[in-house]
């Protein structure tokens, strides 16, 4: 475990317009502490999430990847993004997992607009998570390359 | 003969040999070909020495089709060579544009394949364990062979591609198709895929009816219907996340594709592309309040081999490209 300390995990959130993003507006105009390991990137639904920014924040170094979204079944302002996105995710999981990457290094969270603290918790809790994971193993790889 | 003839190359590298094939498949029209056009150098049908590609002057040849992914030092020594003797390099077929099934090895690296190939397959019998080795000392002096490597590359990470004719093998019409451009000089920018910018959908006379899915049948239990979506009928159909241009040939058979065309131009990751298709047509929001994350995952298991349906032809050329192997 040693080699982990001042490891400062970098992860990339997902956050959609409607309800994720309004979460975290929230969650910092309330003053609720949580870790800075997080860039946030708003997108106008979890449904816009394609596979491949997920891969690409990976390759580019990020050691975990948030998408959050509007509530199930039925929050999503486009109806039906949000159940687009929890499938999609589930199925990279797999994909990643095959590709020898912890698959708990990507995380699908609903958080709704009035939930600032359940935000702050989540992101509390994952940079937790992956600093027990480690640094993501492509990082060792690209330094053997 | 006004005109001085195209000089024309073909290789190899780690392919099957069915893009040397797929040559011949346009069949009378190779006469057309060899009208306008002089094969210089073609290991596998003529008697043409590396040192003799070695001798010619720097772009003696005016087009080269280079099939087969890198994935051993004589490989790249050949991609780099025929990069400099050539005017234009085209990388002919799914291995040299994405790696190919070949590249379905960057799931391992040397150590794992070796140990498969040479140790625990069934039907091999080494008890000495010998692998190769670039190097080997014999009472006559030392041998050499090409040196194996880790990680399986396209034609594209080793030198600079001009033009990608894509298939496994290309169809007819696509050889026909870059051929007649070449031999008209009407060729698109430099980089570009010769091939329709539209997925295989946009080519496949199958009904889609946009039916969600809630059971994925593998080819073999099914018989499908002659005339609906593949992939509407539960069988996995990599159609919507590539690329066209092979007249959606094996839908036409009754067998799903499996993506040999590489990515749509839009949409450049296949894999990502297909999960993120397939994600839409699983069905489950018809009973939306009873949507569970367990009844997702049942789902999604249904579906055999993710990485290798996804990725059959493309894991070199994605945007990961190989498994990361922890020491």
């Amino acid at each position: 475990m040693s080699k982990n300390n001042g490891f400062k995990p970098k992860i990339i959130g997902f956050l959609c317009n409607w309800c994720s993003y309004a979460g975290a507006d929230l969650a910092g105009v309330s003053r609720i502490q949580y870790p800075p390991n997080i860039r946030i990137i708003r997108v106008m639904c979890s449904g816009r999430i394609d596979p491949a920014f997920i891969l690409e924040a990976f390759k580019d170094g990020a050691d975990g990847v948030l998408v959050a979204g509007c509530h199930l079944p039925s929050d999503c302002h486009y109806l039906t993004g949000n159940f687009k996105a929890s499938r999609r995710v589930a199925l990279l999981r797999k994909v990643l997992k095959e590709f020898g990457i912890e698959p708990e290094r990507v995380r699908l969270e609903w958080v709704s607009a009035s939930e600032g603290d359940r935000f702050a918790a989540i992101v509390r809790d994952m940079v937790e998570q992956i600093r027990k994971l480690g640094p993501s193993p492509l990082k060792n790889m690209e330094a053997k390359a | 003969m006004s005109k001085s003839k195209l000089k024309i190359a073909f290789y190899w590298a780690a392919s099957c040999g069915g893009c040397e094939i797929a040559v011949l498949d346009i069949n009378e029209k190779i006469l057309d070909v060899v009208q306008i056009a002089d094969i210089v150098f073609w290991p596998v049908a003529m008697d043409i020495k590396y040192k003799d590609v070695e001798a010619m002057s720097d772009k003696y040849i005016d087009v080269c089709f280079f099939n087969g992914g890198i994935r051993n030092s004589e490989q790249e020594h050949l991609a780099k060579l025929l990069r400099q003797k050539s005017k234009l390099l085209v990388a002919y077929g799914a291995c040299a544009h994405l790696g190919g099934v070949p590249g379905l090895a960057n799931v391992a690296n040397r150590k794992e394949v070796f140990e498969k190939v040479y140790a625990t397959t069934f039907s091999t019998a080494n008890p000495d364990n010998i692998t190769p080795k670039p190097t080997v000392h014999v009472k006559e002096g030392e041998l050499d062979i090409p040196e194996f490597y880790d990680t399986v590359r396209t034609l594209d990470q080793v030198v600079a591609v001009d033009y990608y004719v894509p298939g496994c093998p290309p169809a007819v019409e696509r050889t026909l198709f870059a051929v007649d451009v070449i031999a008209k000089g009407e060729l698109p920018p430099k980089g570009s895929v010769l091939a329709p910018l539209k997925s295989v959908c946009d080519e496949c006379p199958r009904k889609k009816e946009n039916k969600k899915i809630t059971k994925i049948y593998r080819t073999y239990e099914k018989a499908p219907e002659p005339e609906r979506c593949l992939l509407e009928q539960g069988i996995v159909c990599m159609g919507p996340a590539t690329r066209g241009g092979c007249g959606a040939r094996c839908l036409n058979a009754d067998m799903p594709c499996t993506g040999c065309g590489g990515p749509c131009p839009n949409s450049p990751e296949q894999g990502a592309a297909m999960i993120s298709a397939l994600a839409s047509i699983l069905g489950l929001e018809e009973e939306k309040e009873k949507y569970t994350q367990e009844e997702v995952e049942s789902l999604i298991s249904q579906i055999k081999d993710p990485l290798g349906t996804f990725y059959m032809y493309a894991l070199p050329a994605s945007i990961l490209r190989r498994k990361v192997v922890k020491e």
